[in-house]
């Protein structure tokens, strides 16, 4: 046991459980005792679903070392798809909360597809090209749901592009709406939901890290040429990572479009893209952790900002130019490093 | 300079830990306002919210609502009985903000509110404001999502504390097809739309249903959407050579105003009809009014009516604002007096809880008649939709003339 927590990777894997557990059972108090504002406790689900698209999008930034502008594409497909499922099941899966894990399911399904079909083309290519290609495939997504019609009749699924000519019978549903997105949504999502997700989505991550697959991304990220030297296959690791990586972000859209009566296409543009980066870079590359603080951190903030008005965005954004630069200060990094020999020594 | 840039470091680390925190500890008693809400004379103030794109794409409604509202007020606060106290909180025309913008408004003890000012926020908002019983009167969210409960329920069912101020799109179409059959403009109408536009769509949809019923012959139906806006040729060529006598535009002005100069270069004059969309012709930049001459337009408000209220709050709007109001404004100007009406008939107290208001409010709105700048005698039914007539307009010698 000694030798498994000296181990440094389990250590940090376990506080990072640790914490997410911990901030729920200390949230889940304060609620309970009534001292939480409504502010706060409207923000929990969609917070969860940030920090999943984050430690998601870290897996595609931090271990496989590819820039991904193209994130919040998934995150749609996700919604769309799980939103579809779970109205489309209102009657046959009446118990919300399985509701809710089908959802889930089906949206991670639907967006690891797509992220496979993107992943073809995408990931052939290196750096710069690949992360731009991956913007274009964001907005591809965005503008195909935008035009895309779905309905539900007697006689089953209806879908049509550019116009809606699913001619639904009596009793129809028109569930997707193009520009309108879907309606009336029944809010299926909870914050213990966005925490075991969170959980799920993490234990994945760290398996996969150390696994023989994870590993091997590691290599190609760390030197391409060397690693293929070796025989490891890029494309088909790549692959397994970018895939794993759109899942996740499946998975938190159908939880974040489930928190809300209406989702609209335009939602998940290159703007959320990009927030999703910024968590992940300001967490850390490849560092988990981080990313869930920051996913946390950055969506609590504009709020908190509230009370500056007209100032808000601008103080938002000065903000995290701020964190941006302090986190990154050489000095700072050092006195939290010699903080942390002084500890060691002092333990030792 | 290593030392500053340790202390720094060290003062970010600490501003943003604070800021965690201090998220965290928000209580929802009510915050601030403590001496606002006792004004000297001892008057009843009852506090009012409301979210709507201050920035952004869409800021020009949030803002036009938001000005108009703090107009209305002022000026209920300066005379005696209830007063109000307004907080606008931003949102982006967006639903997952909009509930943000909601919470916090909640966290503040907003009693009544006056829901999102876009669509698809006051439809967010609206699913919440139901579930926590707050009474909510959208000034324009004019999508009949926002008080629906559930749509897929035979018979539909809606929500009972979620009340418009403005028409549903659908309302406007069918309203303009009665309005061109009653008064025997045409028999034979054309339509242009903008396929691509819910708004337009909307009241496309019910205008040929209703035009279909009462027999009005439409005999060309073309449409256009984003990106091929600007060549109307095709369009007016059908109509004219279908041989419509009038032709409807349910859209905004800016493609209008093409499709006049257009129809115009083409030698085709038929009688134009517009919807409130296109309010706005008169002071569009560059545009020669002569082209608009004689266009109907039906629209529950007009800047240049020359109705005593309806001119003064022009007036102060555009002392204050600098702008000529448009109908969001008028929208909000009618909300906030029309809650001022209801608050007053209804005895509403200070220290009521929002529940409690909510129920006075539901049954002053469902039974009062409200007369404001966008139409007298207006009622509310069980829906939340509202029922006023809109005012039939003709465009004379570049200015709005009241048609009857």
């Amino acid at each position: 046991m000694k030798n498994l927590l000296h181990n440094k990777n389990l250590r940090s894997q376990l506080l990072t459980y640790g914490f997410v557990i911990v901030a729920f059972a200390v949230l889940q108090l304060i609620a309970a005792g009534g001292g939480m504002s409504s502010s706060l406790k409207g923000m929990l689900v969609p917070i969860c679903a940030y920090v999943v698209m984050a430690v998601s999008l870290n897996l595609t930034v931090g271990v496989l070392g590819e820039l991904s502008l193209g994130h919040a594409g998934f995150m749609s497909v996700g919604a769309f798809m799980g939103v579809t499922a779970a109205i489309s099941l209102q009657s046959a899966v009446p118990a919300p909360g399985l509701r809710l894990f089908i959802a889930l399911v089906v949206g991670a399904v639907f967006a690891a597809v797509v992220g496979f079909l993107v992943g073809i083309p995408v990931l052939r290519l290196k750096g710069d090209y690949l992360a731009i290609v991956t913007l274009a495939f964001g907005e591809i997504i965005k503008s195909i749901f935008n035009n895309l019609y779905i309905g539900l009749d007697a006689r089953g699924f209806h879908v049509s592009l550019l116009q809606d000519r699913t001619n639904l019978e009596q009793g129809g549903r028109l569930i997707l709406g193009g520009p309108m997105g879907i309606s009336g949504i029944q809010k299926l999502s909870t914050f213990l939901a966005g925490v075991i997700l969170i959980l799920v989505c993490l234990f994945v991550i760290f398996n996969y890290v150390n696994s023989r697959t994870g590993r091997a991304v590691m290599a190609l990220r760390d030197n391409r040429i060397a690693a293929e030297s070796i025989g490891i296959s890029a494309t088909r690791h790549k692959m397994t990572a970018f895939v794993l990586s759109a899942a996740m972000a499946g998975a938190a859209g159908a939880l974040f479009a489930l928190n809300y009566s209406t989702v609209v296409p335009n939602k998940f543009d290159f703007n959320t893209s990009i927030l999703v980066l910024v968590f992940v870079v300001l967490g850390g590359l490849g560092n988990m952790f981080g990313s869930i603080l920051a996913a946390t951190a950055l969506t609590i903030l504009p709020e908190v900002l509230r009370e500056f008005q007209d100032y808000r965005m601008l103080i938002y954004a000065i903000v995290l130019i701020l964190v941006m630069l302090g986190t990154n200060n050489a000095k700072l990094r050092s006195l939290f490093e010699k903080l942390r020999r002084r500890r060691r020594e002092e333990q030792s | 300079m290593k030392k500053f840039h340790k202390t720094l470091a060290l003062a970010l680390s600490l501003a943003l830990c604070a800021l965690l925190l201090a998220a965290c500890g928000e209580t929802p008693a009510p915050q601030g306002g403590a001496q606002d809400s006792t004004p000297a004379d001892g008057a009843v103030v009852i506090k009012i919210g409301g979210t709507g794109p201050l920035t952004g794409g869409a800021a020009i409604y949030g803002n036009a609502v938001k000005n108009a509202a703090e107009i209305a007020v002022e000026e209920i606060n300066a005379m005696d009985g209830i007063h109000f106290e307004l907080k606008f909180e931003d949102d982006q025309h967006d639903a997952e903000k909009a509930v943000n913008a909601y919470n916090t408004l909640k966290d503040w003890g907003m009693q009544i509110s006056l829901g999102s000012v876009t669509s698809k926020p006051c439809e967010a908002t609206s699913a919440e404001t139901y579930a926590d019983r707050i009474f909510a009167l959208t000034p324009s969210a004019s999508s009949t999502a926002v008080i629906e409960l559930d749509a897929t329920a035979d018979p539909v069912t809606y929500k009972d504390n979620q009340f418009q101020m403005c028409f549903t799109d659908p309302n406007q179409g069918s309203a303009s097809a009665q309005y061109i059959y009653d008064k025997g403009l045409a028999s034979k109408v054309a339509v242009i739309w903008k396929n691509d536009d819910v708004y337009s769509m909307g009241i496309y949809n019910t205008f040929v249903a209703r035009a279909a019923e009462l027999g009005l012959e439409v005999v060309s139906d073309t449409t256009f959407a984003d990106g091929n806006d600007t060549d109307f040729s095709v369009q007016i060529a059908d109509a004219q050579s279908k041989g419509a006598e009038l032709v409807f535009l349910p859209m905004y002005y800016q493609p209008a105003s093409l499709i006049f100069n257009q129809a115009k270069a083409a030698g085709y004059a038929p009688a134009w009809f517009g919807v409130d969309g296109m309010d706005g012709i008169l002071t569009l930049d560059g545009f020669d009014t002569a082209l608009a001459e004689g266009v109907y337009l039906l629209t529950p408000f007009n800047a240049d009516s020359t109705d005593a209220r309806t001119v003064a709050f022009v007036d102060k709007y555009q002392e204050r604002f600098g702008d000529i109001p448009n109908q969001f404004a008028a929208d909000a100007y009618d909300c906030v007096y029309a809650y001022y009406q209801a608050c007053t008939a209804a005895g509403i107290t200070a220290d009521m809880s929002a529940e409690a208001v909510c129920e006075a409010m539901i049954a002053q709105f469902t039974t009062m008649s409200y007369d404001g700048l966008t139409g007298d005698g207006m009622t509310w039914d069980a829906t939340g939709a509202v029922t006023k007539s809109p005012k039939g307009m003709v465009i004379q010698n570049g200015a709005y003339v009241g048609l009857d």
